[in-house]
């Protein structure tokens, strides 16, 4: 066996000199990359902060009303975000919507166009599916680290790792509802006259909305299950609480954020959750 | 009369060893040992027949005869593996099997339409934005599109529920929503791929009746599959009958009926409904020629009836007891104050005019039916002959 350990293949030294290669000759690319997010983020926050409290509870009530013509989902967001501002975290749960409706953003811009990529063309989807189960598995701080040294402490570290973390579910979401697409409907596309991009709009992405939206709620999800960690490298909003909590052993600090996050989940699923009655087939 | 769509030996095979499987299949292979030798499956054999402008075609078999595959090659669904298939529109015409992209697309747009099984109606959207679909495939502009797929409804009787989902509409309504949309684009050609099998047997009958009428306004060619023979003969001008991806008859309904080619239709023959299809002249006994110029008698022998014909034209008609027996012309319709077996009237009918409705005639009178072409005396039709035909001994027509 001793031949097996004799010369260790150095791995870990590749990714490692990797990475300084990259921080060396490209840091620049990383530091625009990151200033620019970084700019519009805490823009965003800080427009967020600046708008009373009242009227972005008042904005998601009428949201949920309209979306889903329901008083009790209705009530229900309202009364669950005027508990936190009565707990006292809104200015964090803010900094946290912003956080998790970027990296949302940035999964289904790169994640949609992905999937149905990978849905027309059977060796992509085969040539991404490892990397996809990596990025899925790989346990978080691990690639928080190198993150981190590319584009330096603060919320773009945070929105990357979140978006590596959660890009993998609108992608395969999508690649599923596009390749489930009825053959009858293909056809029946087809048969009238449909160019490649008319089906695509027409049909397959129309036809994979439910399979889609459902990729839109689960990324919703797993950014905000990423929220703690964002905390971990200078990311601002409701992770950064927690993680004092547990340095301190604070119960009640902890327990305190971690309901406003729990809140934010349900709030935004339930919003963005579509009851597919009239999309279901035939 | 010109075509519209010409068949010239197509051979359609699904797989990817085209070259090696055509190469078995002019060594006379069968599909069993094409699909053993290179897995490959032969979907459509030599098949070779033209489809007159304005005729309905029914293509009919089995499953897995390879009807449905060759209807798919019109509008290039399948691929065509050799052969010619040329679709004509007026003065334009597109060869299928070798056309390009834009080509496609100009002849799937404008010049053939098709119609489902499963109806393939899109679910999230409305009965007319699925009428409207082909018409905003080729670009037209909503409000014009709106008042094409108004007419179109209201053709199929659907203009009352324009703005519901399909999901929400009975499968016979979602079948007349899938004729519309076919209509919608006035495509001279429309491809129906067993539309009506889905639906049951009422619903079918009347969507069928439909269909006739919406034909006798608009005139298309229509190109249909089915699995029934019954519904073969009651739609189609012409029938081609597929076995094993070969068209082994192709004929009228009558040829079919009368001639079945081989014991596969045979068979489908002996099952059908023989009153529906059959037509006097089928299974009439003939009045020889020459007594159909000049001046003529003629005893017509189960009944002891004289008719006196004047250059083949009935003019009179008696039998000994009862002198002179009314003449009645039959147009369609049966007189309503007639009493049931009324032994003094003759019916005068055409000799195409279908069996069904000359059993109506004949429960009326006991007396035979005679039966002209072009107003002149062709035959006569005795109880022997109504007999025979239902036995399916009838005489070959001329």
């Amino acid at each position: 066996m001793e031949w097996l350990t004799e010369t260790k293949i150095p791995l870990g030294q590749w990714i490692s000199s990797l990475m300084d290669a990259l921080n060396e000759h490209a840091d620049f690319v990383f530091y625009t990359i990151s200033d620019v997010l970084e700019f519009i983020i805490e823009n965003t926050i800080d427009f967020l902060v600046w708008l009373p409290a009242l009227l972005i509870i008042a904005g998601f009530g009428i949201l949920a009303f309209v979306l889903h013509k329901s008083w009790k989902l209705t009530a229900f967001t309202v009364l669950s975000l005027l508990l936190i501002v009565n707990l006292g975290y809104w200015e964090e749960t803010m900094e946290t919507l912003a956080l998790v409706l970027y990296a949302s953003l940035f999964c289904m811009v790169i994640g949609v166009p992905l999937g149905v990529a990978s849905a027309h063309r059977p060796w992509l989807y085969q040539a991404m599916r490892p990397v996809l189960d990596l990025m899925q598995t790989i346990p978080t701080f691990v690639y928080l680290i190198p993150t981190l040294i590319l584009f330096g402490l603060g919320v773009v570290p945070g929105l990357i790792s979140t978006v590596i973390f959660a890009i993998a579910a609108p992608i395969r979401l999508t690649h599923l509802g596009i390749s489930s697409t009825p053959k009858a409907l293909l056809e029946a596309g087809e048969s009238f006259g449909c160019t490649p991009r008319q089906l695509l709009f027409k049909v397959e992405l129309p036809s994979a909305m439910p399979s889609i939206m459902a990729g839109l709620t689960q990324c919703i999800m797993l950014s905000l299950s990423m929220v703690v960690i964002a905390a971990l490298v200078g990311a601002d909003g409701l992770g950064k609480p927690v993680v004092r909590a547990l340095n301190t052993v604070n119960i009640a600090q902890g327990f305190e954020a971690g309901l406003a996050i729990v809140i934010l989940a349900i709030v935004l699923d339930r919003i963005c959750r579509r009851e597919n009655n009239q999309t279901s087939g035939q | 009369m010109t075509n519209a769509v010409e068949f010239d030996n197509i051979d359609v095979i699904f797989g990817n060893r085209q070259a090696e499987s055509l190469k078995l299949l002019d060594e006379g292979k069968t599909r069993e040992e094409i699909a053993a030798a290179t897995n490959n499956v032969l979907g459509v054999a030599d098949v070779n027949f033209n489809v007159p402008q304005g005729e309905i075609c029914v293509l009919m078999g089995l499953s897995g005869s390879g009807k449905s595959s060759l209807l798919r090659c019109v509008n290039g669904l399948n691929t065509v593996s050799r052969g010619s298939l040329r679709v004509h529109d007026g003065d334009w015409m597109a060869d299928v099997t070798k056309c390009d992209g834009p080509t496609l697309r100009k002849l799937r747009r404008e010049c053939v339409a098709m119609v489902f099984q499963q109806f393939g109606l899109l679910p999230w959207r409305t009965v007319a934005e699925n009428v409207g679909f082909g018409l905003e495939l080729r670009g037209m502009d909503p409000k014009e599109r709106r008042d094409v797929v108004d007419e179109k409804l209201a053709l199929v009787g659907l203009d009352q529920w324009a703005d519901k989902y399909a999901h929400e509409l009975s499968g016979g309504m979602q079948q007349r929503v899938g004729l519309a949309r076919a209509f919608a684009t006035d495509a001279p050609i429309l491809l129906m791929d067993e539309p009506f099998s889905a639906l049951d047997p009422l619903i079918r009958n009347r969507l069928q009746d439909e269909l006739l009428d919406l034909q006798e306004k608009l005139n298309k060619t229509i190109l249909f599959v089915s699995h029934d023979l019954d519904e073969a003969m009651k739609l189609g001008n012409s029938i081609a009958i597929m076995e094993g991806g070969y068209v082994v008859q192709h004929g009228t309904p009558e040829d079919i009926a009368l001639r079945p080619a081989n014991e596969y239709v045979a068979d489908f023959v002996a099952h059908m409904n023989p009153v529906h299809i059959l037509r006097g002249r089928a299974i009439m006994h003939r009045i020889d020629r020459d007594k159909k110029t000049g001046s003529a008698e003629l005893t017509l022998e189960d009944a002891n009836i004289r008719i006196t014909l004047e250059d083949g034209v009935v003019r009179s008609a008696n039998n000994g007891e009862r002198g002179e027996l009314k003449l009645i012309n039959y147009d369609g319709t049966l007189p309503s104050d007639l009493d049931a077996t009324d032994n003094s009237i003759v019916f005068v009918a055409q000799d195409d005019v279908l069996l069904k409705d000359l059993i109506d005639i004949r429960s009326i009178t006991q007396n035979p039916v005679i039966l002209t072409r072009d107003g002149k005396v062709s035959g006569t039709l005795g109880r022997k002959e109504f007999f025979d035909s239902l036995t399916q001994t009838a005489s070959v027509p001329d």
